[in-house]
């Protein structure tokens, strides 16, 4: 193919399918952006619930959320925020080839996801305790403790599955963070790292609108 | 006809080149895999036929006497699940989509083989948990799984059936990112946009839903199950929660649906149409356009399935409105096919045999689709034999009618050997007798009142069940003959040319069967599809002559 006239000019392992390492990258690119698309439309379905059941019953779903703990939930915001800046950093160092600084990047990243996970477990404990979980013993007071559990239910499936994401997010960057110790990556080659980026600020940024929703609209119009 | 390169017997090709069982399980050329996912839904093909035989039988007489109705609900549920989701969505697309897409586009494989592998196992391990729901004792919502009724009083395997599905949408969601990536950025040098086949316009719509609406039905289904196990109530009307919302979400995905089977239906129709007729398709960018246009009003109509389920009169009317729209492209490829056959030297082998087949049964599924779309109309035959009978001329007269025209087309070119010709037009002639005698009866048993769903009936309805059970049993004899034909044909057939029927497309320059990276050498592209006036004899590439081993 044309590609070996350039000479050995990548150190890439390339699929036969392709041509050039580049063709190969762009088509990574695509794939995960066209997966990140297929993640939208997943959490679209359960934003659609959301919207229907807060417009159907503002005032249950306002007395829910003041049980939502906002002090934990900032916490953890500002938590994500900064493991996307790891990671952004993280990208940067495998660009230029700078192995220490990726492998300490990802494994700050790696840590501060870890650290959301961990608040987020102390949440959804606190909800156990208050019987806030819906299901036969699901308790509420005030006039609209059947809506209540609607929103419990909605918040305990789409924090649920964010955590889901974060978990396998942080097992691929426990994963590329051994094969940067075997430097696997280089300046011509780091795809991964980029993709792996893609997904982490993808995840965050779904937190970034579960946030406000579950936890801060209607705080004070009690 | 066109002479074929002497082939030496032991020339290496994608079937010879590895030989054991792990050579296939691990395979990662598309071509094997496209032949695993033939063998996996020929066996949910077979299966789900199983279970409407069984519906067929029961319906032979007005008593509900071979079944209780419990059971009967089982046996159209597991009959609608395994078609629609084990065999339908994935039956085009997966085999012949995934065998030719990288052949007409002049690529060496998908652009990513090891996901490829992965949805057919993920789709394996899919169907693997439904059969389990199966075998311990089926399910009885009905393909739909409408709520409450499937969160909490059904009294079946939902759960499993729900996981089941939900995993092999992952296969089908890979499949169109990897379709979507590959067309993007694999084609050939000088192969433009308008200059690919129309199998790649139909795949790529197709593609489109499969990637925006499959997660859709994911996350409703994954909604479903939690609300069963767990009992957090997100359409529970006991906690305000809405199933109509259900509905909502499910339609939203399940009407596109209906496109992921057609649309690929459509692109092997388009190709049989040009090949048969030796002519360029007419009006080529208004069929490309029509395909896309399909997959975005596909969105937008949803509601046609809810006329009755309590959504207000005005959704009812936008939704009526827009689904006389989205037959608009689907009535331009028909013209347009028909236009393209006026007049062309057409070739009577089986596969155009099926493509005749297919525009006749395609348009009168799609005409009542139209009836049904009208909210007057529906309002007395929703869920009434006469919906059934729609998706059925649309879904078995429109879908297995492409994909086994499409496979006797490129059967030569996957397996290197011809089928049997004069007993092919035997089954295509079969499977047309049968499949209007099983189907055209439910027309007028809806028109005159017999709901779906019900074992037994009124005694009036008698003669024209029989006569559809009558037609069953010779459409499944019409079903039978291409498998075992097929499999006879891989030892005894005739040995076929790279190019026997004389096409322009890109995978008939190759060999047959094509070599594990498909061309000797990638071809350079330098004329529009279908391109019979300036390649008479079917030749793309003119080097290719001089390429003989
Ligand atoms: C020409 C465009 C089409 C229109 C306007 C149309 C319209 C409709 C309408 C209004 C219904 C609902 C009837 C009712 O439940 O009362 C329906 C049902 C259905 N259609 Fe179509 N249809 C079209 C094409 C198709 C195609 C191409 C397929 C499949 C390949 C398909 C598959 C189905 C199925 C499976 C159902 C029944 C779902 C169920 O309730 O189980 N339709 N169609
Ligand atoms: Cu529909």
């Amino acid at each position: 193919m044309s590609a070996e006239a350039h000479g050995a000019v990548f150190h890439a392992p390339r699929g036969h399918q392709f041509d050039t390492a580049e063709q190969q990258k762009d088509a990574s690119t695509l794939g995960m952006w066209i997966f990140l698309v297929t993640e939208i439309m997943f959490f679209g379905g359960l934003f659609c619930c959301y919207l229907v059941y807060r417009w159907l019953y503002p005032a249950a779903f306002a007395a829910a959320s003041h049980h939502l703990d906002v002090a934990l939930g900032g916490f953890n915001t500002a938590a994500l925020i900064c493991s996307s800046l790891t990671m952004v950093l993280a990208v940067n160092a495998s660009q230029h080839g700078k192995r220490g600084a990726l492998i300490a990047f990802l494994i700050l990243t790696i840590l501060l996801g870890g650290v959301f996970l961990g608040v987020k477990a102390v949440e959804w404990h606190h909800k156990f305790v208050d019987h806030h979980v819906p299901g036969p013993s699901f308790l509420f007071e005030g006039p609209d403790a059947r809506q209540a559990q609607l929103f419990f239910s909605l918040y305990f499936v789409m924090t649920g599955l964010h955590a889901l994401h974060m978990v396998i997010g942080i097992g691929l960057l426990t994963v590329l963070t051994v094969q940067a110790k075997r430097g696997k990556f280089t300046p011509e080659y780091n795809t991964p790292v980029d993709m792996c980026g893609l997904y982490w600020h993808f995840v965050d940024l779904i937190w970034i609108f579960l946030f406000p929703l579950l936890y801060l609209i209607d705080r004070h119009a009690k | 006809m066109i002479t074929a390169p002497i082939s030496v017997p032991e020339r290496e090709h994608y079937l010879n080149a590895s030989y054991g069982l792990k050579s296939w399980l691990l395979t990662k050329d598309h071509k094997r895999i496209a032949l695993l996912y033939l063998a996996t839904i020929t066996f949910f093909f077979f299966l789900g036929g199983l279970f409407a035989v069984m519906i067929r039988l029961e319906l032979l007489t007005p008593e509900g006497d071979m079944v209780q109705s419990e059971t009967y609900n089982k046996l159209f549920t597991m009959h609608g699940v395994n078609m629609v989701f084990f065999f339908l969505l994935p039956a085009i697309p997966a085999v012949l989509g995934n065998f030719l897409v990288p052949l007409m586009i002049g690529a060496r494989d998908l652009a990513f083989p090891k996901l490829n592998l992965a949805s057919w196992y993920i789709f394996t391990i899919g169907g693997l948990f439904t059969l389990y729901a199966l075998l311990s004792g089926g399910v009885d919502t009905g393909w739909t799984f409408y709520t409450p009724y499937s969160t909490t009083y059904s009294n079946s395997f939902v759960i499993a059936t729900a996981v089941g599905i939900f995993i092999a949408g992952f296969s089908s969601i890979l499949t169109g990112l990897n379709f979507i990536v590959t067309i993007h950025r694999m084609r050939a040098p000088g192969l433009t946009w308008f200059r690919l086949p129309l199998f790649i316009w139909s795949h790529y719509a197709a593609s489109l839903i499969m990637v925006l609406g499959t997660p859709v039905i994911a996350v409703t289904i994954l909604l479903l199950a939690a609300e069963r196990a767990f009992h957090i109530g997100i359409f529970d009307p006991a906690l305000g929660g809405d199933p109509v919302l259900f509905q909502h979400l499910f339609w939203f995905y399940s009407h596109p649906a209906v496109y992921i089977m057609i649309l690929p239906a459509m692109a092997v129709i388009s190709e049989l149409v040009a090949a048969s007729a030796r002519k360029r398709v007419y009006g080529y960018e208004f069929v490309a356009y029509a395909s896309v246009a399909i997959a975005v009003f596909g969105f937008l109509v949803w509601g046609h399935h809810m006329f009755v389920s309590g959504q207000s009169v005005y959704a009812g009317l936008v939704f009526s409105v827009l689904s006389y729209l989205v037959a608009v492209p689907s009535a331009v490829k028909v013209f347009n096919w028909t236009a393209t056959l006026h007049k062309g030297s057409i070739a009577l082998e089986t596969p155009m045999l099926y493509t005749f087949g297919f525009i006749g049964l395609f348009t009168i599924g799609g005409m009542t689709g139209l009836f049904l779309a009208a909210l007057g109309l529906d309002v007395h035959v929703h869920d009434t034999y006469f919906v059934v009978a729609h998706f059925h001329y649309v879904m078995v007269g429109g879908t297995i009618m492409a994909y086994l025209g499409g496979l006797h087309y490129w059967w030569p070119k996957m397996t290197g050997r011809m089928y049997p010709e004069i007993l092919a037009k035997l089954a295509a002639l079969t499977v047309f007798i049968g499949f209007n005698l099983t189907f055209f009866p439910q027309f007028i048993l809806g028109y005159l009142g017999m709901p779906r769903r019900y074992h037994a009936y009124p005694e009036e309805f008698q003669v024209l069940n029989v006569m559809s059970t009558a037609g069953a049993s010779v459409l499944a004899v019409g079903y039978l003959l291409p498998m075992c034909y097929f499999i006879w044909s891989l030892r005894y057939g005739k040995v076929a040319a790279d190019n026997p029927w004389g096409a322009v497309g890109l995978e008939w320059q190759t060999l047959s069967p094509p070599p594990v990276e498909n061309f000797d050498e990638i071809p350079t592209v330098t004329h529009e599809a279908y391109d019979y006036v300036s390649l008479p004899n079917g030749s793309v590439t003119p080097k290719k002559e001089a390429h003989v081993r």
